[in-house]
């Protein structure tokens, strides 16, 4: 655990500009995750009901009259 | 029973005033006159109790009578039949519209209401990626005429109509409006569902309510029709949705009630277009939010560790000086 824990010490807090790079990408990838995780959630939950999940049958129709 | 207990008091200090020596003949005399002097004002006590009770009865009664009931500004036939509830899908927490149902009711809107009813708010671009194509929205919109800007002479034209413009409204202006619908205005239909008690129950009642004929004893002005889900009564409108009234594309039974749902679901979206998204991003923020919470919680209990788990150990100066009963170590001694 020390071992682990002086390893992180050293490679991402010592230095200040490593540090600030590590908050400024760990909050983009946080929003990344987050975001991709709960839209597919959301996704799920309304199957069926977007407008993306039925506009296929309109976008095909309309392209065949072209 | 107070008065009665008051006036025995009243007699026995009386007694005792007179003196010690008369006191065992007027307590004698006391005893033997008793019931007959009694008599008299216990049917007075009797007839002035039950007097003022029934006179405080009555003025309590009165006044709830005349100030105390709830007052009502119009009748229930006034008020109208309250819209029943039904359980709307998009109105779940996580649900978004039903946009399928948004295109049925667009069609709905289009094919039946718009003859009437306008739905100002709303421009042709708002359809496209809810329920229509681009192409479908544009040739839509170009069905109808807008005016130009003035050319160079001063001239207003007209052109074919853009994404940009609104829903062309099917009267110039509301008096026009009232002129051709027997003095009714029909009212704008763009936030209709925000701006009746009952929103989207309140619609669909309206429009799926009306009986066959008016009930024994209903009165109906002429040029008006019996609803009793609308406020009075009287309603301006007619019955327009019957079965098979409009063809679905996608092959949905076009029943009276399944327009009135999708009719329904329509207008709240025109009325809140917003809401899938806001309903979107509100539980995000409860999901992050709740992980904030919890956060902090945790911080408070560690932060206040210190402070309660902490014990404090009190030791009382020696009291040397003082006498023994007010030393309570000398004291126990």
């Amino acid at each position: 655990m020390a071992g682990v824990l002086s390893g992180v010490y050293n490679t991402l807090i010592r230095s200040n500009g490593v540090f600030l790079s590590t908050i400024f990408a760990g909050a983009f990838a946080t929003e990344i995750l987050f975001d991709t995780g709960s839209n597919a959630i959301w996704n799920r939950i309304n199957k069926g009901r977007q407008w993306k999940d039925i506009k296929h049958r309109y976008m095909d129709a309309g392209e065949d009259d072209e | 029973m107070f008065a009665r207990t008051s006036l025995r008091t009243a007699r026995a200090f009386a007694n005792a005033k007179t003196g010690a020596t008369r006191t065992v003949v007027s307590q004698q005399r006391n005893a033997s006159s008793q019931s007959s002097a009694e008599s008299a004002p216990t049917w007075k006590n009797t007839a002035t109790l039950s007097a003022s009770t029934i006179l405080a009865i009555g003025s309590c009664t009165w006044y709830y009578t005349q100030f105390g009931r709830t007052a009502h500004a119009m009748t229930m036939q006034e008020e109208g039949l309250h819209a029943t509830p039904y359980p709307w899908e998009h109105e779940k927490f996580l649900k978004t519209y039903d946009h399928a149902a948004l295109r049925r009711g667009f069609q709905v809107y289009r094919e039946v209401c718009a003859s009437c009813h306008s739905l100002k708010r709303i421009p042709w671009r708002t359809l496209v990626g809810t329920m229509m194509t681009v192409d479908e929205a544009k040739a839509l919109a170009e069905e109808n005429e807008y005016d130009t800007e003035p050319n160079n002479e001063g001239e207003i034209e007209k052109r074919p109509g853009k994404l940009s413009d609104y829903i062309p409204s099917p009267y110039k202006n509301d008096e026009a409006a009232r002129a051709a619908n027997n003095g009714a205005l029909p009212p704008d239909l763009s936030l209709m569902v925000k701006a009746r008690h009952g929103g989207c129950n309140y619609i669909f009642s309206l429009l799926t309510g009306y009986p066959e004929e008016p009930p024994a004893g209903a009165v109906v002005q002429s040029g008006l029709n019996f609803n009793p889900y609308f406020p009075g009564t009287g309603i301006a409108m007619a019955r327009v949705l019957y079965d098979g009234l409009v063809d679905y594309e996608d092959g949905t039974p076009a029943t009276t009630s399944q327009m009135a749902k999708d009719v329904v679901e329509f207008l709240n979206w025109s009325a809140e277009p917003e809401m899938d998204d806001r309903k979107k991003m509100g539980w995000k923020v409860m999901a992050i939010g709740s992980v904030l919470f919890a956060l902090s919680v945790w911080i408070k209990r560690y932060k206040w560790s210190v402070v309660k788990t902490r014990k404090l150990q009190y030791n009382p100066p020696a009291l040397t000086g003082l006498p023994n009963k007010m030393n309570p170590r000398q004291a126990r001694r």
